[in-house]
């Protein structure tokens, strides 16, 4: 037995490997190899340029903005879309009044898990046309007009809302965390209903609060699925290229007004697919590459705990 | 029945033609064929191997039996007009199966058939995601389009097809010397009003910049909003101000701008122009919410008689055909002078745009160039009217016969006033990212943002970057 064994394995994995290698790894490579070329993307023809890309990346004031604007997305997003997303599912789970019936969500729980998890169906294109009725500039705005109704804006100066420099990125991280708490809200319930009730029994006589049972019994034990959304919700940071493109302004993929909302992937894609620069859009994507995967280590690495075994 | 039986007749006669056509032009088709598959010593000009530009009836050795891939870009002018046009083309060859693609999305369908080698033969590349014609003619992968000015005019074989096409037609075609494209549509551009809201309230169009401002001043007055644009895409209102600039400096100013001649930014006609334009926005006269409007949202405010003027170009008119009222009464108005212009009031933006291209790697060259030129015919210009509400490229294309609707009447009139007084910038076509940083500083102009010295200084820095590149 001993003798066949790596042949009979190989001869299991043979299709899987040749997939990804076909699909994914030779994909990758590819793009390695475009971005050390001057590719147009528009025909056949290159030349060979070196490293040029990548230090041209380096003096590109939009390219480095948009890093910026990723690493914020990157920070926030993760954090307060798991905070939200844990806060409600420990309400619906176990944050409801103890004592009579043993442990439960708040009342109407079932009906909330449907209503923060509808988001999470939609499509970004749906995302994108809801959303731009709200934030519309004018006062036909969903948000504009109620808060012109309400007084706190003036119907002759808007809310810019998207169009405004300073406000572009929030409202990206606005829509970002609403449609993913849901998804996280489910994510987190189903980790918490694995959670034997006998602890929270436990800590119920012991006296404990909510808040206590939160920090000492339900993070502690959901540890690893909230290390999992993390590694996610970067890697939706490290794009979100699907609803920045189709909200914000800008003919070509969004990323204004005047870059203040640019990603790393929004300006890939002006610059493979409009400004004739693959091969420096190449670059970007090799940039992302080593952004996401020195990320996905680094948070595993960081958020490493001993499973605890129940 | 008897006609039935007729076209039959015709039909096979006419098979039978093709058939000798195909077997006498064996030589030719290999050596086209050698042509289309030469990979990188193709250059994208096929030169004049092949054609007889002597033949009226088949100047570029059009098969019958090849097929022919049209694509279109689905925007403002639909692609309705086009079926016409394939029809106009089955006539002559009805052998030839004709496959009809449209879609918004033209880099998306096209930019992997580009790099896999096998386009479509002929492409309306057009739209927010068109594929930029500098980078496909850089990349060789265009037909050079002289062929086809050569050859003979359908409707009258003595005139060559260049000596009937409007003015600036070949110029917004060529790339670099060469012409790649044909802009088959007339498009003027300017500011647009309701005749009707100007006759309800007793405004008449003003010819000058300091009337325009005063009117601005007393629309404003009346609780209407004096101008909006379509704030989310900045190429509109650069049509504004690039054409004040252009009216206040002359020809000689617009070609240094679209040849990025950093230096032209000194000149002060444009401080002039840009600091008279900022008035709209120093003075308060925007839409509320405009700058982050789309164009979909503002044109329809503006036909809600929320907005007393709109620049655009001419497909205006076709765009808003659902929103706008039936007593509106579209019209058009040309940039109103500063003192000192170079150019008279009457002188407009206008040019051929709409951009076919053959793709010098499709299947059916020929083909594609003899669709281009049956597009150039009385017949097929006048189909465009009708369908799509604008003019196309062919001096006189419009009979008499063709009924236009209020805005594109306005246009002929704004044109013939115009006469040889026309102008039309290059630079959105053959400078995509000098096109690209300018819009952007105009966004940042119109939210009061930066100021005009900082919009001027931006374009110099964007002439100076992109001139090397």
């Amino acid at each position: 037995m001993r003798h066949g064994k790596y042949p009979f394995i190989v001869g299991f994995l043979f299709l899987p490997i040749v997939l990804y290698v076909g699909l994914v790894l030779w994909p990758y490579a590819q793009t390695f190899g475009y971005s050390l070329t001057d590719w147009s993307g528009q025909s056949q023809e290159m030349n060979f340029v070196g490293l040029d890309n990548y230090a041209k990346l380096l003096d590109d004031e939009v390219f480095l903005g948009a890093i910026w604007h990723n690493l914020l997305l990157l920070i926030l997003l993760p954090l307060v879309t798991i905070l939200i997303a844990l806060f409600f599912a420990f309400m619906l789970n176990v944050g409801g009044k103890g004592g009579t019936g043993g442990i439960q969500g708040v009342r109407g729980a079932s009906f909330y898990k449907v209503v923060f998890f509808f988001p999470q169906v939609l499509s970004i294109a749906i995302l994108a046309v809801l959303w731009g009725a709200v934030y519309r500039t004018d006062g036909a705005g969903l948000a504009n007009g109620v808060l012109i109704k309400l007084g706190l804006a003036d119907a002759a100066h808007p809310v810019q809302w998207l169009s405004d420099p300073d406000m572009v990125m929030w409202c990206v991280l606005a829509v970002l965390v609403w449609s993913g708490v849901g998804f996280y809200l489910v994510l987190f319930s189903a980790a918490m209903q694995g959670i034997p009730k006998d602890i929270y029994e436990a800590a119920l006589l012991d006296g404990a609060k909510r808040g206590q049972t939160f920090l000492k019994i339900t993070l502690p034990l959901l540890w690893e699925t909230v290390q999992t959304a993390w590694v996610y919700l970067a890697i939706v940071a490290m794009d979100a290229f699907a609803l920045v493109s189709s909200i914000t302004p800008g003919a070509y993929f969004g990323g204004g007004p005047d870059h203040h909302s640019e990603l790393i992937s929004t300006y890939l894609m002006r610059s493979f697919l409009r400004n004739g620069e693959a091969g420096y859009a190449c670059a970007m994507g090799v940039v992302i590459f080593f952004f996401t995967l020195i990320l996905s280590v680094v948070s595993l690495w960081a958020t490493k705990r001993d499973r605890i075994e129940y | 029945m008897g006609s039935a039986t007729e076209y039959n007749r015709r039909d096979i006669f006419k098979r039978a033609a093709g058939i000798a056509v195909l077997a006498a032009g064996g030589g030719s088709l290999l050596a086209a064929c050698a042509g289309g598959t030469g990979g990188s010593s193709d250059k994208g000009s096929k030169g004049a191997g092949g054609f007889n530009l002597s033949d009226a009836k088949n100047p570029f050795g059009v098969k019958e039996a090849d097929g022919l891939e049209v694509f279109i870009f689905d925007g403002g002018y639909g692609n309705e007009y086009a079926k016409a046009f394939e029809a106009i083309y089955s006539k002559s060859y009805p052998g030839a199966k004709i496959n009809h693609q449209t879609d918004k999305d033209v880099t998306g369908k096209l930019q992997p058939r580009f790099n896999a080698g096998s386009p479509p033969d002929v492409i309306d590349d057009s739209g927010a995601k068109q594929i930029k014609l500098d980078v496909l003619a850089d990349s060789n992968q265009l037909t050079e389009l002289t062929p086809l000015l050569d050859a003979p005019y359908i409707d009258d074989p003595s005139k060559k097809v260049r000596d009937v096409l409007m003015p600036g037609t070949i110029d917004s075609g060529t790339i670099k010397g060469k012409v790649y494209n044909l802009s088959y549509v007339y498009t003027v551009f300017g500011f647009w009003y309701s005749n009707k809201l100007f006759k309800d309230h007793g405004w008449t169009p003003p010819k000058t910049w300091a009337e325009f401002i005063e009117l601005c001043g007393k629309i404003k007055a009346a609780g209407i909003a004096p101008v909006a644009h379509q704030g989310k895409y900045p190429y509109y209102i650069n049509v504004v101000m690039m054409d004040m600039i252009a009216k206040q400096g002359g020809l000689d100013l617009m070609k240094r701008i679209d040849g990025l001649d950093a230096a032209a930014w000194d000149d002060p006609a444009v401080k002039t122009a840009v600091e008279a334009f900022y008035q709209i926005v120093s003075k308060d006269f925007l839409l509320p919410g405009t700058n982050g409007m789309t164009h979909t949202e503002s044109q329809t405010a503006w036909n809600q008689y929320k907005a007393a003027f709109i620049p655009s170009g001419s497909w205006l008119e076709n765009e808003q055909l659902a929103s706008t009222p039936a007593d509106f009464d579209m019209a058009f108005l040309p940039m109103p002078s500063l003192p000192g212009d170079k150019l008279p009031f009457e002188a407009i933006r206008a040019g051929a745009g709409e951009p076919f291209i053959v793709p010098a790697k499709a299947k059916n060259v020929a083909g594609g160039l003899e669709f281009l030129r049956m597009m150039l015919t009385k017949e097929a210009s006048g189909k465009f009217a009708q369908t799509a509400n604008s003019l196309t490229c062919l001096k006189d294309g419009v009979g008499p016969e063709v009924k236009l609707k209020p805005g594109t009447a306005s246009t002929v009139v704004a044109l013939k006033a115009a006469g040889a007084n026309t102008f039309n910038f290059q630079y959105p076509n053959t400078a995509s990212k000098f096109d690209e940083d300018l819009q952007n500083a105009s966004g940042e102009l119109m939210a009061a943002r930066i100021d005009p010295a900082e919009w001027i200084k931006r374009a110099k820095e964007s002439a100076t970057k992109n001139k090397t590149a």
